[in-house]
């Protein structure tokens, strides 16, 4: 039908010119040397006073990632990376000893600005109204902003971390890694590698061996972190690989909510992600992670973009403990990404809900573990892919039941939507039982938009990108449903632009 | 006076096959006309292309609405020229609210109009009225479009809709197809209401049952492509009778 047609080119347009975030930051900075090298392992070491434990830890890392190869088993294809070609550290070269936000490097508080991420406390103070507006005009609801206290992490490292001073006050502890290793040794070498080892897998090894920065959370036992906290990575050094740590630790009872965004400027040639991401719930604690991840996808003939290479993974580790992933994926050329919860404590909860949404030539291949160990362990897996253009997008999941975990259940959903003719969608789910009381339920479907769905939209007015908008924003609103507030506004502007044919 | 709507010698070829072959029908404001004919006379081809659907490929004649060449505009344009298309088998769109639904196509017509959009209040008054007026429980418009809705909730849902975009031509394809006697009878006392000196009506049909209640001022019988013979309502009567055979030889 020649609809389809004209939507598949529409859609096929996806370009550079919808990502907003392109943008370089002109800045100087300091680099170690290029390549991987146990010297380079000891520069970024030096460079930010670690003791002598973590530098061993991390050439352990190294020594161990040398030995390793990369996996080949995820359905996504990109030329062989030259490790030593690449940057390990790059840091904005500071002008002087900062001791307050303002002394931040007005280039880097711009940037930020541009993305809309507020550096400035007073910005997001309470009760401060803001009135959102969409690009379509539509009034949106006033609503006052909640607090939230972002680290923004720049390249290797954190540029400035808000709200922290009231996060003491709490006892909640929130800082850069690099921070929390000189500051809170005994609880960095206590979880750190505990839930993802350091030699489980090729692209967490090389991130244990060179992590620069990331976020250090803390929540003490019964406290429940009275804002959201959020990190925001951004890459903006050429030839340089991010590999942040992030880890965060709730205590007995505890609660926190975190969130996650990431951009990257608009560069010809691929650029290395490979984040490790931690999480520890105690008993009765509860960990909401979610992540809208808009790294730069590549222009519209696959050139350039981010290779998005993340492991994370969180550890149910006391009774009754709950963590839950929520990811909106817009970005990157290429995804390789299965945010996993080990339920090891008895009548522990994992969720995993995902929007990948794939155009142009991207590539996902991501999806999630629910390894259920503990008794009377429950996990959810709801997960809507999008494919556009000639991108293409795999679900990869598995679900076991330990031996010993009776009443393990899981369910699990995936659905699939197609636009256009030349892209792909797969589904590839594991799922394992190794007792007779597990119940698992597992549920898929892949659909293509239809044209007389479209159709019948823009017969009533609607034009065809607000109609493939309308159509989409339906298919992926259970997993919406379950973003923070201002995050699921966020998340739903940015899928229609994702699919957006026109210059948004 | 402008005729609202003017189809003159349409032909329109679906891949290689041609399905009008010189179609021409003229229609004024506040008219009503039906549109009869057996299956595969072209009835639904022309609902279609009137509205834009994709897919179909005008090789001659034209479309004039309003005066202004209708084939050149894009159906999103036609729909906020005022062509409203009740379709045949509304589709469902699992997710998107009804509410959500109507208020973004009401405000895009309105911004292609250059007319303002409605705010909340109003635009919740306005629905809340008409729904209520067409049996329409509030809960169904809270559901996902058309999801999970009977036959006589879709077919209400697009008069819903009608009343809603006052659109100045309504074109209805088999609106009574899946409907109990009771349903089309709410069905058609929600176009009766719809009824205006400046608004015009196009209903197609196979059966003459439907005319019962939405009674027409003109009846065409299409066969083969063709509009074969026009007359007042008393000709849908006469069709009940002797049936399509004799249009199928003449055309």
């Amino acid at each position: 039908m020649p609809a389809v047609q004209e939507t598949v080119d529409r859609v096929r347009r996806i370009d550079v010119d919808q990502y907003r975030y392109g943008f370089e930051t002109v800045i100087e900075s300091e680099k170690a040397p290029k390549g991987l090298s146990e010297d380079t392992v000891r520069f970024i070491s030096a460079k930010k006073n670690e003791p002598a434990w973590m530098l061993e830890w991390r050439l352990e890392a190294y020594r161990r990632w040398l030995t390793m190869t990369e996996p080949t088993w995820a359905r996504v294809d990109y030329p062989k990376i030259d490790y030593q070609d690449l940057y390990y550290y790059s840091a904005p070269k500071p002008k002087k000893q900062l001791s307050s936000i303002d002394e931040i490097d007005p280039e880097i508080l711009k940037t930020y600005e541009k993305l809309g991420i507020p550096l400035r406390e007073v910005a997001v103070l309470e009760g401060v109204v803001t009135k959102p507006v969409s690009d379509d005009g539509e009034e949106g609801a006033a609503a006052p902003r909640s607090k939230i206290a972002v680290d923004a992490v720049f390249d290797s490292v954190s540029v400035a971390t808000t709200f922290q001073k009231e996060l003491k006050q709490a006892g909640v502890i929130f800082m850069p890694i690099s921070e929390a290793i000189r500051e809170h040794p005994e609880l960095v070498q206590k979880y750190l590698g505990s839930v993802v080892p350091t030699s489980d897998n090729y692209f967490a090894t090389l991130n244990s061996a060179v992590f620069s920065d990331g976020s250090f959370v803390y929540v003490p036992p019964g406290v429940r972190c009275p804002m959201e906290l959020s990190t925001y990575f951004r890459i903006n050094e050429r030839n340089t690989g991010q590999f942040e740590r992030t880890l965060i630790i709730a205590d007995k009872g505890s609660y926190v909510s975190y969130l996650e965004g990431c951009t990257a400027p608009q560069r010809d040639e691929n650029q290395l992600h490979a984040a490790v991401v931690e999480l520890v719930t105690h008993d009765d604690a509860e960990i909401k992670y979610s992540t809208v991840q808009n790294w730069y996808p590549g222009n519209s003939e696959g050139v350039g973009g981010i290779y998005n290479f993340v492991t994370k993974r969180g550890d149910c580790r006391g009774k009754n403990s709950k963590i839950s992933w929520t990811q909106v994926e817009t970005g990157s050329a290429i995804t390789w990404k299965y945010p996993s919860c080990i339920l090891r404590g008895d009548n522990s909860r994992g969720e995993f809900y995902s929007i990948a949404i794939s155009n142009g030539f991207q590539q996902v291949d991501s999806g999630t573990k629910m390894i259920h160990l503990g008794k009377n362990t429950t996990s959810r897996i709801i997960s809507k892919g999008i494919a556009a253009g000639k991108s293409q997008n795999t679900y990869r999941g598995l679900v076991t039941a330990h031996r010993k975990a009776t009443g393990a259940r899981n369910y699990t959903a995936c659905d699939s939507l197609l636009i256009g003719d030349k892209c792909g969608a797969h589904t590839v789910p594991y799922v394992e039982a190794k007792n007779s009381s597990a119940t698992f339920e597992h549920e898929a479907t892949t659909s293509k938009i239809s044209e007389d769905v479209l159709f019948y939209c823009i017969q009533r007015g609607l034009s065809q990108e607000e109609a493939v908008g309308l159509v989409v924003n339906g298919f992926v609103k259970d997993v919406l449903q379950q973003l923070p507030m201002e995050f699921a506004v966020e998340a739903q502007k940015l899928i229609s632009i994702s699919l957006e044919g026109s210059v948004g | 006076m402008t005729a609202l709507l003017e189809v003159k010698n349409l032909q329109v070829r679906v891949e290689d096959r041609e399905i009008l072959h010189g179609l021409s029908l003229t229609v004024n404001p506040g008219e009503v006309h039906a549109i009869m004919g057996p299956n595969g006379s072209g009835k639904s081809t022309l609902s279609h292309v009137i509205a834009g659907k994709p897919g179909y490929e005008v090789t001659g004649g034209e479309i004039l609405f309003k005066g202004e060449d209708l084939l050149e505009m894009s159906p999103d344009e036609r729909a906020a020229k005022g062509v409203f298309l009740a379709f045949q088998y509304p589709v469902e769109i699992p997710g998107v609210a009804t509410m959500n639904f109507l208020r973004s196509a009401l405000n895009a017509q309105r911004k292609a109009r250059g007319e303002s959009e409605f705010s909340t209040p109003d635009f919740l008054k306005k629905v809340r009225e008409v729904a209520k007026s067409l049996s329409i429980p509030q809960d169904m418009l809270k559901r996902g479009v058309n999801v999970g809705f009977s036959g006589g909730e879709k077919k209400r849902n697009e008069i819903l809709q009608m009343a809603l975009f006052e659109p100045s031509l309504c074109i209805l394809d088999e609106m009574d197809s899946g409907l109990d006697i009771d349903a089309l009878r709410i069905a058609a006392d929600g176009v009766n209401a719809l009824r205006s000196p400046d608004r015009a009506m196009v209903v197609i049909t196979h059966y003459q049952r439907l005319l019962n209640y939405i009674v027409p001022d003109f009846v065409h019988v299409m066969s083969r492509g063709k509009v074969v013979k026009s007359g007042g309502k008393e000709l849908a009567l006469e069709l009940e009778e002797s049936g399509y055979a004799q249009f199928e030889d003449a055309a």
